[in-house]
């Protein structure tokens, strides 16, 4: 599973790791995230996130 | 003391109750060489409301401007729709005097509320489209997530046509004038355009879409009132053409020379490259670091098309100078630029790779292998730099066409 990353702030969604502060189970696929997920450090939406190289 | 302050009327029911902060040159590294203003905004509606309050040491200023119009206990309802703390260093002490029913903020607010200040602090959030209710008027309130912090926010009052903005469409500028007709228009946009390219730029992606979003909501918006700066009453929608336009990072035929220099070495370098752009049809603007600051740097590249980097080398390093804009561009992400580096050095060339690395970094195009020169640029060298200033000139005609079909 790839890791992306936030265009705004830099945080990485990292699927091994999940968002736990943010209720997303560790194995989570960065495309199975819910609509409404947002980055857990400035708040934008996936819509702004990558795929990281 | 707080009788020398007065609120300046807006419309029938909002009035302007924040400082001027006359004297301030440095905003946290960005150069405010006219000063700027903390906007506070008061409606008086059924549920008297405040939006906005003003950095800390300007309390006395908000509360007298307010008492000009109100007693301030009569304040229902406090709006904060930034937390940074140019807007909210007044926050607690105001709570505390006026003891409202109600701090409104984002969701994002709240916890950057409490980080700042204090754990227990009474706040209730508000959802992205959600309504405040004031009696006889409302608030429609909007997240604008970075933009430019994550709890920003602006609110809409439906019956005045007001857009209470934050920091958006904002920009450092006191003057005792509170409204953008009474002021000149080049000064306006210079300075709207410094306060785009310094705070808003690297989120310009954000600032088209909320841009979309605010088009869309249709509203037939008569004030923009920003939290800095004047207010926008004639035409406002020219700033939001502005913001548009600075949003799609388009390059235009001007580049940006950028540089410090020891013995003059690259200094000559720098003016060499820029009369091979001129030859080639480009402007340029020659910024010695020595005496431009970084954030006047970022706002000539906002409307340009090339940024050239010249740097000495000391002691295996770029220059200091050099080093501060390129940490502070890289922040910034300009998007629109090609880009290269030139210098001189004495025995080592260190300088110049390391501000190519940033460059790259920062994913812009690099033109070619920039001049390097050994000491002092000779005849030939200053020849070659002359060369290498056609050959940006030719990429970016050449980005232009590309652009424009």
């Amino acid at each position: 599973m790839k890791k992306y990353v936030c265009t705004i702030c830099n945080y990485v969604y990292d699927p091994a790791v999940g968002d736990p502060e943010g209720g997303v189970a560790a194995g989570t696929a960065f495309e199975d995230l819910p609509v409404d997920w947002v980055c857990p450090d400035c708040g934008v939406g996936k819509s702004e996130f990558e795929p990281a190289e | 003391m707080k009788e020398c302050f007065k609120a300046v009327q807006m419309t029938d029911r909002v009035y302007w109750v924040g400082a001027i902060d006359w004297n301030i040159r440095d905003f946290h590294g960005y150069s405010t060489h006219r000063g700027t203003t903390y906007n506070a905004f008061l409606i008086l509606a059924d549920r008297v409301t405040l939006v906005d309050t003003v950095k800390r040491h300007f309390l006395d200023e908000l509360m007298g401007r307010i008492a000009s119009v109100i007693d301030p206990g009569r304040i229902d309802t406090i709006i904060s729709n930034h937390s940074e703390m140019d807007h909210t260093g007044c926050l607690p002490e105001v709570i505390r005097r006026v003891n409202p029913s109600r701090v409104i903020v984002s969701a994002m607010g709240a916890k950057a509320l409490r980080d700042h200040f204090d754990e227990t602090m009474p706040l209730e959030t508000v959802a992205d489209g959600g309504r405040v209710d004031l009696g006889n008027l409302s608030l429609l309130m909007f997240e604008t997530r970075m933009l430019h912090w994550p709890d920003s926010m602006v609110a809409y009052l439906e019956e005045e046509g007001l857009l209470f903005s934050q920091d958006a469409f904002g920009m450092h500028l006191a003057s005792s004038q509170r409204f953008d007709d009474e002021l000149d228009e080049p000064i306006l946009y210079q300075e709207a355009a410094k306060y785009y390219a310094n705070i808003l730029l690297p989120y310009s992606q954000l600032v088209q879409k909320q841009l979309d979003r605010l088009g869309r909501l249709g509203f037939s918006t008569r004030l923009i009132a920003p939290d800095h700066g004047p207010v926008w009453r004639t035409n406002p929608g020219r700033v939001v053409q502005w913001y548009a336009r600075w949003a799609e990072q388009k390059p235009t035929r001007k580049a940006v020379i950028a540089f410090d220099t020891m013995w003059g070495s690259t200094d000559l370098m720098a003016r060499a490259i820029s009369d091979g752009l001129h030859a080639g049809g480009i402007a340029t603007k020659l910024m010695h670091l020595g005496g431009c600051h970084r954030s006047d740097v970022a706002t000539e590249l906002l409307e340009a098309g090339a940024l050239l980097v010249g740097t000495p080398t000391l002691n295996v390093n770029m220059f200091p100078t050099v080093a501060d804009l390129m940490v502070y561009l890289r922040g910034l992400k300009p998007k629109h630029l090609l880009a290269g580096a030139f210098g001189s050095y004495g025995w080592a060339c260190r300088g110049v790779p390391q501000v190519l690395d940033i460059l790259k970094e920062m994913n812009l195009e690099i033109v070619g292998e920039g001049p390097t020169v050994v000491y002092v640029p000779k005849p030939g060298d200053l020849a070659r730099c002359f060369d290498y200033g056609l050959e940006v000139a030719r990429q970016l005609e050449a980005r232009l066409t590309r652009a424009a079909e």
